[in-house]
């Protein structure tokens, strides 16, 4: 008896919070105009990747205000889905977005293994995606499709530049450790690919339990079997216990450490000293010497108080593609085809340098080759200009 | 793996599971004694490492943080019990698990709100930044050390409270038999609000003494939540010993593991528990 009571009391006060909900929905939809473009953001608000969701959203609203707040002439509505950087939530929140929002585009996702589920939805749907960090491979290779843009990088991208540059440095002999997820496989296949086809050895690789951050036992082995350099793919609070613990360990001195661009980028902060001297590739470095990338810079710091991460960048240049082609459309999202067209013939003048999409829309762009000296990624040099990915396996490239 | 590498693993073992012991201590204590299921445990570990990041900010002084953090994460401890789970107790694990995972969601917002969601770090105190070299390539942060003498150090303080003292021959009987705990003129309710505190403050000072060696970043204690409930499973749900052992076995386990069967590594810590589940179902000193 007392338990039917005690869910009696708490499926009324379920249905009265349930009430608030709808009537408050009903509310912020009142307040919509009919013809708004409709962006919906699907990206993780909460949780270990929060910080680049708000990066990249901080990027997309940077680049739509100075266009006056509009694109093609219409004002915007952005529509924020929290993606808790869960795969298994992906299908349904995509679905959301699409069919019970309308929105005209979906810009998501940060987590590789949440894009697999966006992308499964967006190829259905026709539903016009920009992938604004999520670097698997596979989104413009196999599964690439007209409506799938990205305006951030593939993990071969990132990766397989450094392979050169570490033999350059006189590395022949090198062990490779990156989270057991795709993002960090692909990554460490991409630079051993360069690697060898430099002519390096790859003593080992290591592969980590995604995200677990206990490192202590895999850096015992790495000590013992001396190789000449370490690869590392971390990223967010990974990266800066890594690289925290790869110095406390003492391996560094003796082992120097190479990764990709994202183990220091927004993280070198946390990280403080024990990242002096990480050597990392990535399509950009906060510290480009270019006019795009300073006037950027500034903007964004004046906005948001803070500097400008990769992330940033990458909403940014997706707010700039938007603004480019719905300029181009006059503003028109009902003609698809038309706006799939123009969204893929953007040329963007980014912090980044400039870069336009390739045939499967990833971006042909450089990669730099950076080193961290005192709390900053400075520029070595670029590690390989226009690098466009192979895109294996889609149509579009053939 | 020769003779030296194996030693050093066994450090590493020894580390890690002292200090999976230090966060879990709590959740046991809490379950064994209150029968309260606190799934806000690892948020409390991530309370308690933001608390070390914004004191040494302000201090700058690690000791400084731990002194005024651990009040904070008691009073923390006091205020959620009070107000909170005291009105539970009577009601099914179900209410327990609602509210506590409400308050997860809760606290990571507020965690958002108050502190943002970069990645911070905390530099590792001064007096104990240097390291210990044991090959010519490896060294050991004597900060990793400090972190394992103090966690051993609590450890046994646990057995000789709940051992030798009134209170804790209290929190015994308490465990086995509310009732004549109560019959006998000893005021259960204040008993249960320290026990909670006691177990929010372990957590807390788990988040604060690995808030060095690790990162602060938003839903840290997610994951170390799912690692303590495994231990604490593994051990005996409710028994301190138990989650000791169940520490040190997890320690073992993932440090040796990974290196050995690398094909297994994201698994291999709950095949463990399965292991220990199957031939012990109420876990190993329970």
């Amino acid at each position: 008896m007392k338990h039917t009571l005690n869910y009696k009391l708490f499926s009324r006060m379920f249905r009265q919070i349930a009430f608030v909900g709808v009537a408050a929905t009903m509310v912020s939809g009142a307040a919509l105009a009919e013809d708004d473009v409709k962006l919906g953001l699907m990206l993780p608000y909460t949780g270990t990747y929060a910080a680049l969701g708000e990066a990249i959203t901080n990027g997309i609203e940077l680049a739509i205000e100075e266009n006056g707040g509009k694109l093609g002439g219409r004002s915007v509505n952005l529509m924020r889905l929290d993606s808790e950087a869960k795969p298994g939530k992906a299908p349904q929140n995509m679905n959301r977005l699409v069919n019970g929002e309308g929105a005209d585009v979906i810009i998501g996702p940060v987590h590789s293994g949440v894009a697999m589920g966006m992308i499964k939805i967006a190829r259905q749907e026709g539903a016009i995606t920009i992938i604004p960090n999520a670097g698997l491979n596979a989104a413009t290779r196999q599964f690439c499709a007209p409506n799938i843009f990205r305006t951030s990088f593939s993990a071969w991208q990132t990766a397989y530049p450094m392979g050169k540059m570490a033999y350059d440095r006189g590395y022949r002999k090198i062990a490779t450790i990156a989270w057991n997820y795709s993002f960090g496989k692909e990554s460490l296949e991409a630079f051993e690919e360069g690697f060898k086809a430099a002519g390096g050895e790859i003593v080992k690789q290591f592969l980590t339990p995604f995200p677990k951050v206990e490192f202590q036992a895999y850096l015992t082995e790495i000590a013992s079997l001396k190789p000449d350099a370490v690869f590392a793919f971390y990223a967010g609070g990974g990266a800066v216990k890594f690289v925290k613990d790869y110095d406390a360990a003492g391996i560094k001195n003796a082992i120097p450490l190479l990764g990709s661009g994202f183990m220091t980028d927004g993280t070198l902060d946390a990280q403080g000293p024990a990242a002096e001297g990480v050597m990392t590739t990535l399509h950009y470095a906060a510290s480009l010497d270019n006019p795009k990338n300073k006037s950027f810079q500034k903007a964004y710091q004046d906005t948001y108080g803070k500097a400008a991460d990769i992330y940033a960048v990458q909403g940014y240049d997706a707010g700039q593609m938007l603004v480019q082609a719905l300029d181009a459309v006059k503003g028109n999202t009902s003609d698809k085809d038309a706006l799939i067209k123009a969204l893929a013939a953007v040329k963007i003048d980014s912090p980044r340098g400039p870069w336009h999409f390739s045939k499967a829309h990833n971006p042909v762009q450089n990669m730099y080759l950076r080193e961290v000296k005192n709390g900053h990624n400075v520029v070595v040099q670029v590690a390989a200009e226009a690098v466009d990915d192979p895109a294996t396996g889609c149509v579009m490239a053939q | 793996m020769d003779l030296t590498t194996i030693l050093i693993q066994l450090l590493n073992s020894v580390q890690y599971g002292l200090l999976l012991f230090l966060i879990s201590s709590g959740l046991t204590l809490v379950f064994g004694i209150m029968g309260v299921i606190n799934l806000a445990h690892g948020a409390m570990y991530m309370i308690g490492a933001y608390l070390a990041y914004a004191f040494v900010e302000w201090s700058g002084s690690f000791s400084v943080a731990l002194l005024l953090g651990i009040p904070v994460m008691l009073v923390v401890g006091i205020i959620i019990e009070r107000f909170l789970i005291d009105h539970l107790y009577k009601k099914d694990h179900l209410f327990q698990v609602l509210l506590t995972f409400g308050l997860i969601l809760i606290l990571n917002d507020l965690q958002s709100l108050i502190w943002g969601n970069d990645t911070h770090g905390v530099p590792i105190p001064e007096v104990l930044s240097g390291s210990i070299t044991l090959t010519d390539t490896m060294q050991y942060p004597v900060y990793r050390l400090t972190v394992s003498a103090i966690c051993l150090v609590l450890a046994l303080g646990m057995y000789w409270v709940i051992q030798k003292t009134r209170l804790g021959m209290t929190i015994r009987a308490g465990a086995s038999n509310r009732e004549m705990v109560e019959a006998l003129g000893i005021n259960v309710r204040t008993l249960f609000t320290i026990i909670f505190a006691a177990g929010v403050a372990l957590a807390g000072l788990g988040g604060m003494i690995s808030a060095p060696l690790s990162s602060v970043y938003p839903g840290m204690g997610d994951s170390v939540l799912i690692i303590c409930l495994v231990v604490v499973v593994i051990g005996g749900i409710g028994s301190i010993k138990g989650a000791f052992w169940g520490a040190m076995l997890i320690g073992l386990v993932s440090t040796f593991g990974p290196i050995l069967i690398p094909s297994l590594a994201s698994v291999m810590v709950y095949l463990v528990m399965a292991i220990v589940l199957l031939v012990k179902p109420r876990g190993l000193f329970a």
